[in-house]
């Protein structure tokens, strides 16, 4: 029940050929009939005759000014992040990303039938081996599971986590239950026997209110919100005691900012030191499990305009290992990383660009 | 030599305090489970009254989520503004123990002068603000005494909270 130190870095005498890790782009799955050579006959003929759309909810409105960046349209009808050689040509070749990790937000947590829902998640990751992962060696994935069905969620993390592709597993940020609640359980069991890293991205399809406080009215204070959601799941998984349970676990935080890091951390140590005695088997300082197992991709920057406040914020995280470098592609976002790769130290910068990704996901 | 009657025996019942000033110091003098033990009526963290925080049958400990036990030999009192926790043996923060410590005072019962003062409390904390302090407190099986010879380590002002 001890925690351990983080993972050892990579060998220092022994340069990575790995420069560049971008830890966040998106694969987005283009229609349900894309799924139909991952389906069974069943569920093939099921969504023909019933007119099924499979998970139509959808975190990303498909036209959303935040949802494409110009230049990602495919042609057809197919929305952005759909297309591998969009991605090759717009990310991995024109900014020399030698490993990029695909998050695949397509929201089988929407899907109220228990079968579709395994079926899809199942269809879904088999898509992304085969069209994404099987096509590029320099893409890794999450795996993305039916999160509203524990037990399921941890088979088809059993079924699939053997793929070296798979460095991770796709949650979704807003959830019936907060991700550290022991109805949880099975998946952060899975997780940790499979060697992967929890991935907790922007977005998600409960049903529940899509901000902590209720039903939003605009889309806008969703996308903004996004981050409070974040931290309460922060939160949940260091009281309820993930990290106790599962000392080797690792959380990747996705496109949900990271400059807020700082302050929640100051109000999450002073209410620890209040109220410890309600959760005894939080043993440390919040901000310590912080840096020890959970890492943020740095889009969207939300950076104030002054350098020396944007150093600041970066200074209160605590540690250099804590940021990933991510394009959010195909998404778009006004502040180019370039703004804090430039700002930062070069080790800090090193750090960032691969270093800390290399270490989470055990790149060579 | 500094030793000073702050009570009769009997007078403090068992999970009961007195509060007395010494010196111009106020100093919280418990009773837990028949032991005695002095503790600096101000938290290290804004100054508080400590001593009129709760006192605890023990400190609450786990070895897994989910999991409760008591440690009834580390008796605990937390502080009346903010509840931090702190042992009344050693004056620690169980939240930060290497850096958050209360002085506390050996306290003997007058012909026991081993009494129950604990070893250490006059280590140094990396942040001298963040201490106080304990006494050590002896009876003649009539008078409490507390010997306040060893000065409290806390000087300055208090640390705003962080």
């Amino acid at each position: 029940m001890i925690e351990t130190a983080s993972r050892p870095p990579s060998d220092a005498s022994a340069p990575s050929t790995i420069k560049l890790v971008d830890a966040d782009v998106h694969a987005v799955v283009p229609s349900t009939e894309a799924l139909f050579p991952y389906l069974s006959g069943h569920w093939r003929e099921h969504v023909q005759a019933t007119m099924f759309k499979g998970p139509v909810e959808n975190s990303y409105p498909r036209f959303a000014p935040t949802t494409w960046r110009p230049g990602t349209e495919t042609s057809g009808s197919a929305p952005a992040g759909s297309d591998l050689g969009a991605l090759q040509r717009d990310v991995l070749d024109a900014d020399g990303v030698d490993v990029a990790i695909l998050c695949c937000t397509y929201q089988i947590d929407s899907l109220h039938n228990p079968d579709a829902a395994v079926a899809f998640s199942q269809a879904t990751n088999d898509w992304l081996v085969a069209e994404w992962l099987d096509r590029d060696p320099r893409l890794r994935a999450g795996i993305v599971v039916p999160i509203q069905l524990p037990e399921l969620a941890a088979r088809e993390i059993d079924r699939v986590g053997g793929h070296p592709g798979f460095v991770q597993v796709a949650l979704p940020a807003r959830t019936t239950f907060p991700l550290g609640n022991r109805i949880h359980a099975p998946i952060w069991e899975a997780i940790a026997r499979n060697h992967l890293v929890g991935a907790i991205h922007f977005g998600g399809a409960p049903g529940t209110p899509p901000t902590p406080s209720g039903w939003s009215s605009y889309y806008f204070e969703e996308y903004v919100g996004m981050a409070h959601v974040v931290q309460s799941q922060v939160v949940s998984l260091i009281t309820e005691g993930v990290f106790d349970l599962h000392p080797d676990v690792r959380v990747a935080v996705l496109e949900s900012g990271f400059t807020w890091i700082g302050p929640f951390l100051w109000r999450f140590d002073k209410e620890w030191r209040n109220l410890r005695r309600l959760v005894p088997w939080v043993r440390r300082a919040p901000s310590e499990y912080v840096r020890d197992h959970l890492r943020f991709t740095i889009q969207p920057l939300d950076a104030p305009a002054s350098d020396a406040h944007f150093l600041e914020a970066i200074d209160q995280i605590g540690s250099d290992n804590v940021l990933m470098y991510a394009s959010d592609y195909p998404h778009r976002h006004v502040s180019s990383p370039a703004r804090l790769l430039d700002l930062v130290t070069p080790g800090l910068a090193e750090r960032i660009r691969s270093g800390n990704a290399r270490d989470l996901y055990g790149l060579h | 030599m500094p030793r000073h009657v702050v009570a009769r025996e009997g007078e403090i019942p068992d999970g009961g305090r007195k509060i007395v000033e010494v010196d111009g110091r106020s100093i919280g003098i418990f009773r837990v489970a028949g032991d005695y033990y002095a503790l600096l009526n101000r938290c290290p963290h804004q100054a508080a009254p400590l001593c009129e925080g709760r006192l605890w049958s023990g400190m609450t400990v786990s070895d897994r989520p989910g999991a409760y036990a008591n440690r009834a030999d580390v008796p605990i009192v937390s502080c009346i503004w903010h509840g931090w926790e702190f042992d009344l043996r050693t004056g620690q923060s169980l939240c930060e123990p290497q850096r958050l410590r209360v002085r506390t005072y050996d306290v003997f019962l007058e012909g026991e002068m081993d009494g129950q003062s604990e070893a250490g409390h006059e280590a140094v904390a990396p942040e001298q603000s963040l201490v106080a302090t304990t006494f050590p407190v002896e009876s003649d099986g009539q008078w409490i005494v507390i010997d306040v010879d060893r000065r409290p380590a806390i000087s300055g002002t208090p640390r705003r909270d962080r």
